[in-house]
């Protein structure tokens, strides 16, 4: 077990391969939710649950049931009907057992289930922790870890644009770059930013 | 049934709901792939056979579903012809589907896809809801068109593998990723532009 690969991996999910910024995974929800820090930050931490359990998910279906059967092709439709399960399920629990947390998250679950970037990770995992029909070693870790780094890859860029965006609010911007075209200038700038990182080396 | 509120369907996704510059949705394979106008056309065109496909099944069984499991319904069906589209892209384009990567896949989630189901086809009749998803379609490969011609023209200095000019030192970033967030907001700025305009 290295303990190098898996900084590697912590880092280059974060910053090098910001789910949002570098590979355009869940940008729906960044330009329509990023208007306030507040609920910016409460849709991250949502996404970040729901990245992380659907790897952990994902992960035992793929090796255990679609591997084995030669089923791969199934993949697709597999993967989205756990993760669209998963987050009603969740969102029932949620809604029973901790009222406070529904007020909060309940109305950013529904809007998960079509989120990209969840169900990219689950792809992605089988994309690159999967050789050849085979698990890597230390595949399920290094899955669940990507899926929960991709979480806060993308809670890390709500929140920065969040930030800026209740700037935005009392600058005089030209009308018609109002609203989403500034959103897509300001994200193109921090992306450009994040490409600094890409000459990061471990 | 008249014929031209069948256009009017298959119109109004060119332009007036134009679903990447006007509502704005689907946006992770219109930036991901649109680095070259092969990939674009590639995605737009799988986009809309996946749209046609659901919207035509989600149709015809929108009264049998009861409202409470539709949108696990409406996914299976959209993941169904996703699956078949990729396999299809797999077995024909090999290249293609190489470059296109998991975004293929991806078409499951995106946006336009489901928000038609829910949105339009869950109500209307199946030949109406053709209409409106192949406007819906044609006008979403159309957008990824324009992006994917004014990233690769820029940021390659070639136009459908065609080298435009000699002299032209291509800026690097136009085929990363703040390039595809740069085109598109100064795209959309210039679109609400013309239309306050017209509007006066």
């Amino acid at each position: 077990m290295d303990i190098g690969v898996y900084v590697t991996i912590v880092i280059s999910t974060i910053f090098i391969n910001n789910f949002i910024l570098s590979r355009f995974l869940g940008l729906c929800s960044f330009v329509g939710v990023s208007k306030q820090i507040g609920p910016a930050v409460s849709m991250g931490v949502a996404v970040t649950f729901v990245t992380t359990m659907a790897s952990l998910i994902s992960w035992p279906i793929y090796n255990f049931i679609l591997i084995p059967y030669h089923l791969e092709y199934l993949r697709t439709i597999s993967f989205i009907l756990v993760i669209a399960s998963f987050v009603q399920f969740t969102e029932i629990v949620i809604q029973k057992k901790a009222p406070y947390l529904y007020r909060i998250f309940g109305i950013y679950l529904p809007l998960i289930t079509v989120n990209c970037a969840v169900f990219g990770v689950a792809v992605l995992n089988t994309d690159v922790f999967f050789f050849g029909g085979k698990a890597v070693s230390g595949s399920f870790l290094k899955s669940v870890l990507q899926g929960a780094c991709a979480g806060l890859g993308y809670t890390l860029a709500m929140f920065l644009m969040a930030g800026i965006r209740e700037r935005l609010e009392f600058a005089d911007i030209p009308k018609s770059f109002k609203d989403v075209p500034i959103t897509f200038i300001i994200a193109s700038l921090m992306s450009m930013a994040f490409l600094g990182f890409s000459g990061f080396k471990i | 049934m008249a014929k031209t509120k069948l256009l009017g369907e298959f119109v109004k996704g060119l332009w007036r709901e134009n679903p990447t510059f006007r509502i704005v949705l689907g946006l992770c394979p219109t930036l991901a792939v649109s680095t070259s106008i092969v990939n674009g056309i590639g995605m737009g065109v799988a986009a809309t056979f996946v749209l046609v496909g659901s919207n035509i099944f989600v149709s015809l069984v929108r009264n049998i579903v009861p409202e409470k499991v539709r949108i696990p319904c409406f996914i299976v069906v959209i993941a169904t012809f996703v699956t078949i589209a990729d396999l299809f892209m797999k077995a024909y384009a090999p290249l293609l589907s190489r470059s296109l990567g998991m975004f293929v896949p991806l078409i499951v989630v995106n946006c336009i896809v489901l928000g038609r189901a829910e949105a339009f086809s869950s109500k209307e009749p199946p030949l109406k809801s053709i209409f409106d998803a192949l406007g819906m379609g044609i006008g979403f490969t159309w957008a990824l068109i324009v992006i994917s011609a004014i990233r690769e023209a820029l940021g390659n200095g070639t136009m459908l593998g065609f080298s435009l000019s000699k002299t032209f030192e291509p800026p690097l970033f136009m085929i990363l990723a703040p390039g595809a967030l740069l085109t598109i907001g100064i795209l959309i700025a210039a679109i609400n532009y013309f239309t306050h305009k017209r509007q006066g």
